[in-house]
């Protein structure tokens, strides 16, 4: 096991070398131009030209490159070419809100979705069954500014429980930082919530089907025994698979609520990086979305080891 | 073990504290939360021209003039100054107790240092100093500026109220080169900023300066000018970038001002409890105008320019961009309308809308159906609307319109580039400029004719910068209202641009938490304002 781990751990030097040329590459490709955003709307084009190069961004694109990617195998991300802080402070400023959705929202979405489909699976065909397939179709349809719209306005607006924005650090409290996270998670788990109940629903429907759960049931195990520890945990293998596979949908998903619920995470750095055409940053949080997204999927493998002991490393 | 009452008592506390909140020490504090149209995303008010930069330099640093809502210049540093008889020399005095927020003393040689600073960067500036023979000390609190011509525009640029505003900044910081960014905010100005807690593109935070020493007198605010007072004891700029988010804030009551609500959201907010909505100066905040390419066909040709006047009907436009007549207006000039300077000199060329003479206009022009790029934004709540007005209207007369579709960024970018539109150029573009620049011939870049060291579109004509000229120089208000007429004639003949209108955006403010806005045309002002 500790062998592969390694191998995997090494395996992602060259992903990363890939994902580094592809982002700078793509940044300089798209349109756009910082400098003219800093000199502002009523600078000549010498002013312009003037802070270029002031930036470096006139040096040949090759030069800039290779500039950017020895600094980065050095851990140096750069600097922000708009608030001239560097790279990963800023990261590591936003980090805690995102970590914080994240995790709510896996939280929120995990201990919804898996009993709504072990029990859709349960009583397949039935009313319940209906019920969920009909909220997950709803949950994938959606999107989830709208969600986020509706919840502001019924829950923040209307009832006034729960704050419209922002993001209170837990440092300051543990119930500001709940209701902080309340609303976002939904919206964001909403879509997740459904994918983890469908594909929850279809594996254990394809092994309560199987001859032993029939044994099970036969030598007069309860119903919550023979569908908790039989039928879900050999079950489990593609259910911790597709929850892996939406922290890619969650780390989509954050960029839009945190912009929608104003939390200063890693997602709207990402996008106010993006319109301002803040290179640096873009590349940097590029590279830790495809670390964090590499390290996921290496604990998802491992995690199959544990779930299921024919599978060895 | 056992614990006593008070060991209890205090544990008690301690998690209570935890579960609910700090009992802050803010919890006494005067806290104003705002939302502007940007984050503050940069700490060097001269190194961007950005009005976010330059509000955020206004709560930091001082100027050494305010220009009142009418845009008279009123000392706010300065204590007197003297002018000559000639009107060459000016002499200033500061004001005693200006304090940096490091505690050291405001001294003639970070005034000068800073005026330079800011004249390497801003057009008014530049030509402040074109006309500069002399800047220099007299002692740490006398300076004296001598100018090789009389112009008359000294106090006016020294007071401006749109970006870049010249704030005195330390020397060691206005001796950093004018395109590095600094990265200290310490100024002099009536809060302090507390850099530990900025976190760009979210919060910056600004805290009571308990030494700013105000203008004695307590003298009436007024855009810039009167005594600033500092009412409150922390100012939150908090960024939020989703419209309806910040929409939704405001009457929930999470802030307490929100600078620039959509004009979609205005309905909204009209009905909105608590909410007041206020127009932010006596004139216009913007103005719209379509900016055309003097460099290449068809606008090489003057007949071709002039032909655009008849295909806007500023109506439509106006309608498409703010939809409220209360908030619009038509305005055939380019000084905006309501400003001291506002006159009708060449506006009868800008009122008949007529596409078939435009069309016929061209044709003279030697216009044969050849491509027109227009560059389209996607991206902006005005740009983009009146963009397409525009684009509709120039197919509407016959014209062959090629439409390229980007966003705001690339147009900004793209918009730079002199070659031929089939090379990347461009022929036409729309956008919009700040209502205090509008009406000021000196401060309205747009409206210069400079050819190549002016703005894009290279508009070149002498006539126009010799009017610009004359009006700087002029001495009384006869003199200047002269000069500015004189002026927007030759620059409507030239159509160094075709405007599209002007309007005002109102802000929105919680009329139950705050009190003590004062309106601004330019940059919004925050000083004043106090806490219920």
């Amino acid at each position: 096991m500790t062998a592969y781990i390694i191998r995997r751990l090494l395996a992602t030097i060259p992903v990363m070398i890939v994902v580094a040329v592809f982002v700078f590459f793509l940044l300089r490709l798209a349109p756009g131009d910082p400098a003219a955003i800093i000199a502002g709307e009523d600078a000549t084009a010498e002013a312009i030209a003037a802070v270029r190069a002031k930036l470096g961004l006139d040096r040949p694109v090759l030069e800039q490159f290779v500039l950017w990617l020895s600094g980065l195998a050095h851990g140096d991300f750069g600097v922000s070419i708009f608030s001239n802080l560097p790279v990963t402070h800023l990261i590591a400023q936003r980090i805690e809100p995102t970590l914080a959705l994240t995790v709510s929202t896996l939280i929120v979405a995990v201990s919804l979705a898996i009993p709504m489909g072990v029990v859709a699976a349960w009583k397949a065909r039935g009313l319940v069954d209906r019920a969920v397939m009909a909220f997950a179709v709803m949950g994938f349809a959606l999107p989830v500014f709208l969600v986020g719209y509706v919840l502001i306005f019924i829950f923040a607006i209307q009832l006034g429980w729960l704050p419209v924005q922002g993001y209170s650090p837990i440092r300051e409290g543990f119930l500001p930082f709940l209701a902080s996270l309340v609303l976002p998670s939904m919206a964001l788990g909403t879509a997740y919530v459904a994918l983890i109940a469908r594909i929850t629903r279809a594996s254990m429907l394809e092994v309560l089907s199987q001859d032993y759960i029939r044994t099970a049931n036969s030598k007069g195990l309860t119903t919550r025994r023979v569908l908790m520890l039989h039928a879900l945990k050999n079950a489990s293998v593609p259910i911790v698979t597709v929850i892996g596979i939406g922290i890619a949908l969650l780390i989509s998903g954050v960029v839009i609520t945190e912009t929608v619920f104003n939390i200063p995470g890693l997602g709207r750095l990402t996008v106010d990086a993006v319109l301002k055409r803040d290179y640096p940053i873009v590349q940097g949080l590029i590279i830790v979305f495809a670390g964090a997204k590499v390290l996921v999927n290496l604990l998802i493998d491992i995690s199959y080891a544990f779930l299921d002991p024919r599978i060895r490393y | 073990m056992t614990v006593s009452p008070l060991g209890r008592r205090i544990v008690a506390a301690a998690v209570l504290s935890a579960a609910f909140g700090i009992a802050s020490v803010h919890a006494q504090e005067k806290v104003l939360r705002a939302v502007l149209h940007a984050d503050v995303r940069t700490l060097d008010p001269f190194w961007t021209t950005q009005t976010i930069a330059g509000i955020h330099g206004m709560l930091v640093y001082d100027t050494l003039f305010g220009n009142d809502e009418d845009m008279r210049p009123k000392p706010q540093m300065v204590d007197k100054h003297d002018v000559s008889a000639d009107r060459k020399t000016y002499t200033f005095t500061l004001r005693d107790g200006l304090k940096f927020h490091d505690g050291s003393a405001v001294a003639t040689k970070d005034v000068i240092a800073s005026l330079r600073r800011w004249a390497a960067r801003d057009p008014s500036g530049q030509r402040l100093f074109s006309f500069t023979e002399k800047l220099e000390p007299i002692d740490d609190k006398t300076f004296r500026l001598t100018l090789r011509e009389p112009y008359g525009m000294v106090l006016e640029s020294l007071g401006k109220t749109s970006t870049s505003v010249p704030i005195i900044m330390r020397e060691k910081e206005a001796l950093v080169d004018p395109n590095t960014q600094i990265t200290e905010a310490i100024g002099s100005g009536p809060f302090k900023f507390a850099k530990d807690q900025w976190v760009p593109g979210s919060k910056a935070v600004y805290l009571k300066n308990p030494d700013y020493v105000p203008r004695p007198g307590n003298e009436p605010p007024s855009g810039f000018a009167g005594s600033k007072i500092p009412n409150v004891d922390r100012i939150e700029l908090v960024w939020i970038s989703d419209g309806q988010t910040a929409m939704s804030a405001l009457i929930n009551g999470e802030i307490d001002l929100y600078e620039a609500p959509s004009i979609d959201f205005i309905p909204t907010l009209l009905k909105a409890r608590r909410v007041k909505l206020m127009k932010t100066g006596k004139i216009d905040s913007t103005f719209g105008l379509i900016r055309l390419n003097h460099l290449h066909p068809p606008f090489n040709n003057i007949k071709a320019r002039q032909a655009m006047y008849h295909l806007v009907n500023q109506e439509d436009f106006l309608r498409a961009v703010v939809g409220d007549p209360e908030y619009y207006t038509v305005c055939h000039g380019l000084i905006i309308c309501g400003s001291p300077l506002a006159n009708d000199g060449g506006s009868a060329m800008l009122k008949e809308y007529n596409p078939k003479k435009a069309l016929q206009m061209f044709k003279e022009a030697g216009y044969k159906g050849e491509p027109i790029t227009v560059l389209q934004a996607t991206d902006h709540v005005t740009i983009t609307p009146a963009t397409q007005v525009l684009v509709q209207a120039m197919r509407e007369a016959g014209l062959n319109v090629d439409a390229q579709a980007m966003d705001w960024g690339s147009v900004v970018s793209r918009r730079a580039r002199k070659e031929a539109p089939a090379q990347g150029g461009w022929n036409v573009f729309v956008t919009t400029s700040g209502g205090v620049s509008g009406s000021d011939p000196v401060l309205h870049t747009w409206i210069g004719a400079a050819c190549d060291k002016g703005l894009f579109g290279w508009p070149c004509d002498p006539e126009v910068e010799k009017l610009r000229n004359a009006y700087g120089l002029a001495q009384t208000e006869e003199e200047k209202k002269k000069a500015a007429r004189d002026l927007q004639t030759r620059a409507i003949e030239q159509v160094v641009y075709v405007p599209f209108g002007q309007w005002t955006q109102p802000l929105a403010y919680r009329a139950d938490r705050i009190d003590g806005i004062v309106p601004n045309t330019g940059l919004v002002v925050l000083w004043n304002i106090s806490k219920k």
